[in-house]
């Protein structure tokens, strides 16, 4: 319990210690963590700018897929719309096809049954001579009953 | 422990005596030194703090040479914490210190708690085996004295006391200037009409900064040591082992709490006192 020179001895230890801890340790350490602390808070803010721009891109996003989906609609409908023309169209056509289908079966029709009338007309005459021969017994001058006989063939 | 029985148990006073003798330079055997007497020099003292001052600058240095800023790996992290946790401490009570008072701090601390922290070491430890080799050489066994824990000595203490004095002036003058420093002398704390009270307070208040700081270490270390020796007394008989354990370890678990907390105190106070020292005049 007293004091004796080796209180100088510990001062000049003691100094020396500080200084070599400061220089040696303290001082690139607390550089080392300053730039520690720098880089994290740059990372930290390089985190929310990015979630930020996540958060624009993925906003962008939703737009553009509204807006396909509108534009999808849109050709969507535009399709359904052109097909109804075209249904409306085609069955416009078929109609009027058909309408001239019928038309010209009918003049078919007609044309055929004056043939037929017309056949028919010529053949009357025949008919009637023959038929009048059998019953007559005697051969019939066509040339001479012509007259009787158009006005016959007129009536059909 | 066994080694030191004998003179324990037959001589309590002499056992504890021995244990408390420095090995010292500028003395002779059984001379008792006076309580300020700088031709002697305690070796023990001064060995045991170089020894840890050594090892603390060799860990420095290794960690402060091997520093990985990103991936900050074992020793690094444990220095880390303890740079950040002083810097932290300096940053609060002393907000704008200069680059000096941080290492100051962190020295004080870890240089402190290392040379408390020999206290931990069987009291017998090392003395006895130091006197065991001595004795090879044909020393007196009795004759040989170590003590391990530097800090229950006032050299090591008021070393430090005195170093953190020493820059107590200096912040001082450095912030107030010689006159400023004289003019608190002259008219704190009292004003002008006080001037002698005012010296005299000042002086005390100063002088005891350096004065509690150095005791107070020297007075913990010392009685908890003083308690070890003590309790490793209790090696007088079989029987009273159990007893002599339950208290070593008890002492020892309460020694942990005690010994970084002094180290802490020394180096909070110097804080304070070295940013009071920083304070202008008009701060008061």
């Amino acid at each position: 319990m007293n004091v004796t020179a080796t209180l100088i001895g510990q001062m000049i230890v003691f100094s020396i210690l500080v200084w070599f801890v400061k220089s040696v340790l303290w001082e690139p350490m607390l550089k080392v963590l300053e730039d520690r602390k720098g880089r994290i808070a740059d990372g930290l803010a390089a985190a929310e700018k990015g979630k930020h721009e996540e958060e624009l891109a993925r906003k962008h996003a939703l737009d553009e897929l509204k807006k396909a989906k509108a534009e999808a609609a849109e050709i969507v409908a535009q399709g359904q719309k052109r097909a109804a023309e075209i249904v409306d169209e085609a069955k416009n056509a078929a109609i009027e096809e058909a309408g001239r289908v019928k038309v010209a079966a009918q003049a078919d029709i007609e044309q055929e049954v004056s043939r037929a009338r017309e056949t028919l007309r010529t053949q009357v005459s025949a008919l009637a001579v023959a038929g009048a021969e059998k019953i007559l017994g005697k051969e019939i001058d066509a040339k001479a009953h012509a007259k009787a006989l158009d006005e016959l063939a007129a009536q059909i | 422990m066994s080694e030191s029985n004998a003179p324990a148990i037959s001589s309590p006073v002499e056992y504890i005596q021995h244990h408390l003798t420095n090995w010292s330079v500028g003395v002779e055997h059984g001379e008792q030194v006076k309580i300020v007497d700088f031709s002697v020099f305690h070796v023990d003292v001064f060995l045991f703090s170089v020894l840890l001052a050594g090892l603390l600058a060799f860990f420095a240095w290794k960690i402060g040479k091997n520093l990985n800023p990103d991936k900050p790996t074992g020793a690094q992290n444990v220095a880390e914490t303890i740079v950040e946790f002083v810097n932290q401490q300096v940053k609060d009570i002393f907000p704008n210190a200069d680059g000096l008072i941080g290492p100051l701090a962190i020295t004080i601390f870890m240089w402190v708690l290392l040379m408390n922290s020999m206290d931990f070491l069987p009291v017998d430890l090392l003395p006895a085996l130091f006197g065991g080799v001595a004795s090879l050489f044909g020393a007196d066994p009795h004759h040989v004295y170590l003590k391990v824990v530097p800090t229950t000595n006032l050299d090591t203490t008021f070393g430090l006391a005195l170093s953190v004095f020493a820059l107590i002036i200096f912040y001082n003058i450095k912030h107030k200037g010689v006159w400023g420093y004289i003019k608190q002398f002259l008219f704190h704390p009292f004003g002008p009409y006080l001037m002698p009270v005012n010296i005299v307070m000042t002086a005390i208040e100063e002088v005891a900064k350096p004065v509690s700081l150095g005791l107070r270490l020297f007075g913990n270390m010392f009685a908890g040591e003083l308690l070890f020796l003590l309790i490793a007394l209790l090696a007088f008989s079989v029987w009273a082992m159990p007893a002599q354990i339950a208290l070593g370890t008890l002492w020892a678990i309460f020694h942990m709490l005690v010994v970084p907390l002094q180290a802490f105190i020394f180096m909070l106070l110097t804080i304070v006192y070295l940013g009071l020292a920083s304070q202008s005049a008009e701060d008061h």
